[in-house]
């Protein structure tokens, strides 16, 4: 008896451990990961004291040298360049749904039946998305030549990624009911597409394209610093000739730009959605 | 006479035509026809270009690893300024993130520290790059600085929200006992976002060695500055040969994180 009454107590008695060794073992494995990748990239970077020394010292020069803003610099050079830039954010986007919406229906299990050629549109979404826009503004400037033409191009061919796997993904959710029933009405292809896909993947389309179509805004304004077109050529004119006043100004648009973009497609989804 | 007795069946078309939508697709051609020629962009132009895409494309095949040396010193060169860059941008994103997070903030201070975040996340990496470049001069340093930038606009936006979900309850609780302001940050705010944070910061890592490839094309050190030397002396046979091995890096750290990621789950 007198071992049931001590048993009752022993609960009380046990010492909780939050986590099972097992999973101790590993935290303590991941920390030390951390910690060494830190100190291996700290001790072999290759980093000039004397430049971190003066960093401060140079910022504040910048930053002076910045102050004031040329904003007569604006109305002459500036907002042509801004201008060129959003058509190439527009272009680029459109131009990149157009090539992405057949490869997301390529990859679409349930619409493209074929296994190797949904392998096939996987492997190259992944392709165009592992390819930052700037590498593709590289290639694209050694195929047309610097201008914007490149830059249409490389924001093109970047989304086509981003935009084919969200799409796809958005078919591959789709209820199935609509299609089935146009069909046993015996609806042709296209007539099922448009009046059964379509309708359903329409809310998914319209976000990823306000979606993309601000990303793309923010990077088709850095385009121009490997010759793509737009305000990245006035940017970098003005950095190579030290018009650091201009170089604020150029900055305080692709703010202001990027800023309104953002409010507009919180804007536009908030109604749409 | 069967006209006027009996009111017309209201004909609703199964598919009826969405004027609004049309009209819309209308601006929007016309749109892209105005850019396109506002860009100089023609038919012409895309033939050439065919043309000479043909052959850069066979200029780039085989891609060339005889300056193997020199691209594992650009990679590795990358990985250290992704690393550095996100552990940096970590730990200033914690306070970051807590400060602009509007029920832990009071708005004085949430106001100005959004403002801020926006403002790191508005300029492209590459653009503070160049501004780093010119501050601290050429180098991985700058590349660091400029991804921690980065990092903190994007970690801390995304903690400030995931901070302004939390449940009060705890935090009163916690309160209640008369605990101090760090303590309620430690013990209320903290353990329920510490899983979302991990999450983030993985995220953050990946994109970070991703944009630690390209920063060097602004000269802030990384692989990118060998890429854009290759471009410029037209050795496209080592560009194929960096762009195979950023991408097979982007892809394997895509594959890591992934796992990780299920692991944690």
């Amino acid at each position: 008896m007198s071992a049931t009454t001590h048993d009752t107590l022993a609960p009380l008695r046990r010492e909780w451990i939050r986590h099972t060794p097992a999973e101790r073992l590993t935290r303590w494995l991941a920390f030390l990961i951390i910690v060494a990748a830190v100190v291996w990239a700290v001790q072999t970077i290759e980093i000039i004291p004397e430049f971190l020394a003066d960093a401060p010292e140079q910022m504040a020069d910048l930053l002076v040298r910045m102050w004031p803003p040329d904003l007569a610099a604006y109305p002459k050079t500036v907002h042509a360049a801004l201008m060129e830039t959003l058509h190439i954010a527009s272009l680029g986007t459109v131009f990149g749904f157009v090539l992405a919406i057949p490869l997301a229906l390529m990859a679409a299990r349930n619409i493209c039946r074929i296994k190797a050629l949904n392998f096939l549109a996987q492997v190259l979404l992944v392709a165009s998305r592992s390819v930052n826009s700037l590498v593709w503004a590289l290639i694209f400037v050694a195929v047309f030549g610097p201008g914007p033409a490149a830059g249409v191009f490389a924001i093109a061919f970047r989304s086509i990624g981003f935009v084919g796997k969200l799409l796809a993904e958005a078919l591959e959710e789709m209820n199935p009911g609509p299609r089935e029933a146009l069909r046993a009405a015996g609806a042709p292809w296209g007539a099922e597409m448009l009046k059964a896909v379509w309708p359903q993947v329409r809310p998914a389309f319209w976000g990823v394209a306000l979606f993309r179509w601000d990303i793309n805004v923010r990077e088709s304004a850095v385009l121009g610093l490997v010759g793509a077109g737009g305000i990245g050529v006035v940017l970098e004119d003005a950095i190579n000739f030290f018009q650091w006043d201009q170089v604020a100004t150029i900055l305080l648009a692709i703010l202001a730009v990027v800023l309104v973009a953002e409010v507009v497609v919180t804007r536009v989804r908030a109604r749409l959605l | 006479m069967s006209d006027a007795t009996l009111p017309a069946p209201a004909r609703r078309a199964a598919f009826a035509p969405d004027w609004g939508m049309r009209i819309f697709g209308l601006l929007v051609v016309a749109y892209l026809i105005y850019a396109a020629s506002q860009l100089d962009l023609g038919l012409g132009r895309l033939v050439t270009g065919l043309g000479e895409g043909a052959r850069f494309l066979a200029r780039m095949v085989p891609p060339n690893f005889e300056r193997w040396e020199l691209l594992v010193e650009g990679l590795l060169e990358s990985i250290q300024i992704a690393v550095l860059a996100t552990v940096i941008g970590l730990v200033l994103s914690l306070p970051v993130g807590l400060m602009a997070a509007r029920n832990i903030a009071p708005w004085w201070l949430s106001g100005p520290v959004r403002a801020f975040i926006a403002v790191c996340r508005s300029l492209h990496y590459v653009i503070v790059a160049i501004l780093f470049v010119k501050a601290v001069g050429f180098g991985a340093l700058a590349g660091v600085f400029a991804l921690v930038i980065a990092s903190v606009g994007f970690v801390s936006k995304l903690f400030a929200e995931a901070v302004e979900e939390i449940s009060m309850k705890q935090v009163e609780a916690v309160r209640a006992t008369g605990a101090g302001t760090l303590a309620v940050l430690l013990y209320a705010v903290l353990p329920q976002v510490a899983s979302r944070f991990v999450g983030f910061s993985l995220y953050q890592l990946d994109s970070n060695l991703r944009n630690s490839t390209l920063v060097g094309i602004v000269g802030a050190g990384g692989i990118g500055g060998t890429l854009f030397a290759a471009f410029k002396r037209f050795d496209y046979d080592f560009v194929s040969a960096i762009l195979i091995a950023i991408i097979a890096l982007i892809l394997l750290a895509e594959l890591i994180s992934g796992r990780i990621r299920a692991a944690m789950r």
